[in-house]
């Protein structure tokens, strides 16, 4: 059960002022949001289109959209979580149009079974990334994720890499709460069971 | 606690937003079910993996671009 919040107590979040000072047209204001923030856009619009050209477009679309629709930001969720929702709508967007004979939902591919079952109950090597090299480790990370249904990987992607709240994911995508914990579930099963091919020990004297 | 039970409560175990009685009986079924252990601890790593090591870096070209529109679109608001 969450605590009751009594009202007054919640601290204020420094881009509430920021956001004001934008709003009140100043660029410089709004040039450190877009600071702030540019990373973590770039990464879930990469994360969701798998393609850097791409994810620079809406990256520079998200801050453009979020410039003109300043005055609609009602303060009621994070100015970031605002960003994001606006990245990942125009991610899913540009990914719908790639694949013209396939329509992109968040609700796809989660029919699948894959992953939800664990199979592999290797041990990993203690700190196993550091049997590679961090570009080989990056690649590693890279493909793993890549192979994951896109509506899995933007759950993960937000939830996990960008440390969103549950609520928040659930927000930024227009999806439940429970239904974001079971994509999580299944997209961190998977994840992990992909991972184990790299990071797992040798498995000796067991029966092929 | 079964197998199937644990992984029902994964998520929430990770999010922290477990129960403590739940918690104790994820704890019991993990010392006493050394798959599930596995399964807890690796899938622990895989989000500290990829939390720690940051795969998509924007490039210093992109990020002069992305200024220079910013700032037209400002600009040009005015
Ligand atoms: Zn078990």
């Amino acid at each position: 059960m969450p605590a009751i919040q009594s009202p007054g107590t919640e601290e204020i979040h420094p881009d509430v002022a920021l956001v004001a000072r934008a709003k009140d047209g100043d660029t410089a204001a709004f040039e450190q949001l877009v600071r702030q923030y540019e990373r973590q856009i770039f990464r879930v619009a990469q994360h969701i289109t798998q393609n850097r050209e791409d994810a620079e477009d809406i990256t520079q679309d998200a801050f453009l959209k979020a410039y003109e629709k300043l005055e609609q930001f009602q303060g009621n969720s994070k100015f970031s979580t605002w960003l994001v929702r606006i990245a990942v709508n125009e991610s899913l967007m540009r990914l719908r149009k790639r694949k013209t004979s396939k329509t992109v939902s968040m609700d796809e591919d989660v029919q699948t079974e894959e992953g939800s079952i664990p199979r592999d109950f290797a041990e990993w090597r203690p700190n196993p990334e550091q049997n590679f090299n961090q570009a080989e480790l990056a690649e590693i990370l890279r493909k793993t994720i890549q192979g994951l249904p896109p509506g899995f990987r933007t759950v993960f992607t937000l939830r996990d890499i960008e440390n969103l709240s549950t609520e928040e994911t659930a927000e930024a995508l227009g999806l439940s709460v429970p239904a974001v914990k079971s994509r999580l579930l299944r997209a961190r099963l998977q994840l992990r069971e992909r991972l184990s091919r790299y990071f797992g020990k040798k498995k000796e004297g067991l029966p092929a | 606690m079964t197998c199937t039970d644990f992984l029902a409560q994964l998520t929430d175990y990770f999010d922290g937003q477990i129960s403590p009685e739940l918690l104790e009986e994820v704890r019991e079924h993990t010392s006493s079910c050394h798959h599930c252990e596995v399964v807890l601890d690796t899938t622990s790593k895989t989000i500290s993996v990829y939390r720690d090591n940051e795969i998509y870096e924007v490039s210093p070209e992109f990020r002069d671009r992305l200024h220079l529109a910013i700032m037209a679109k400002c600009t040009a608001a005015k």
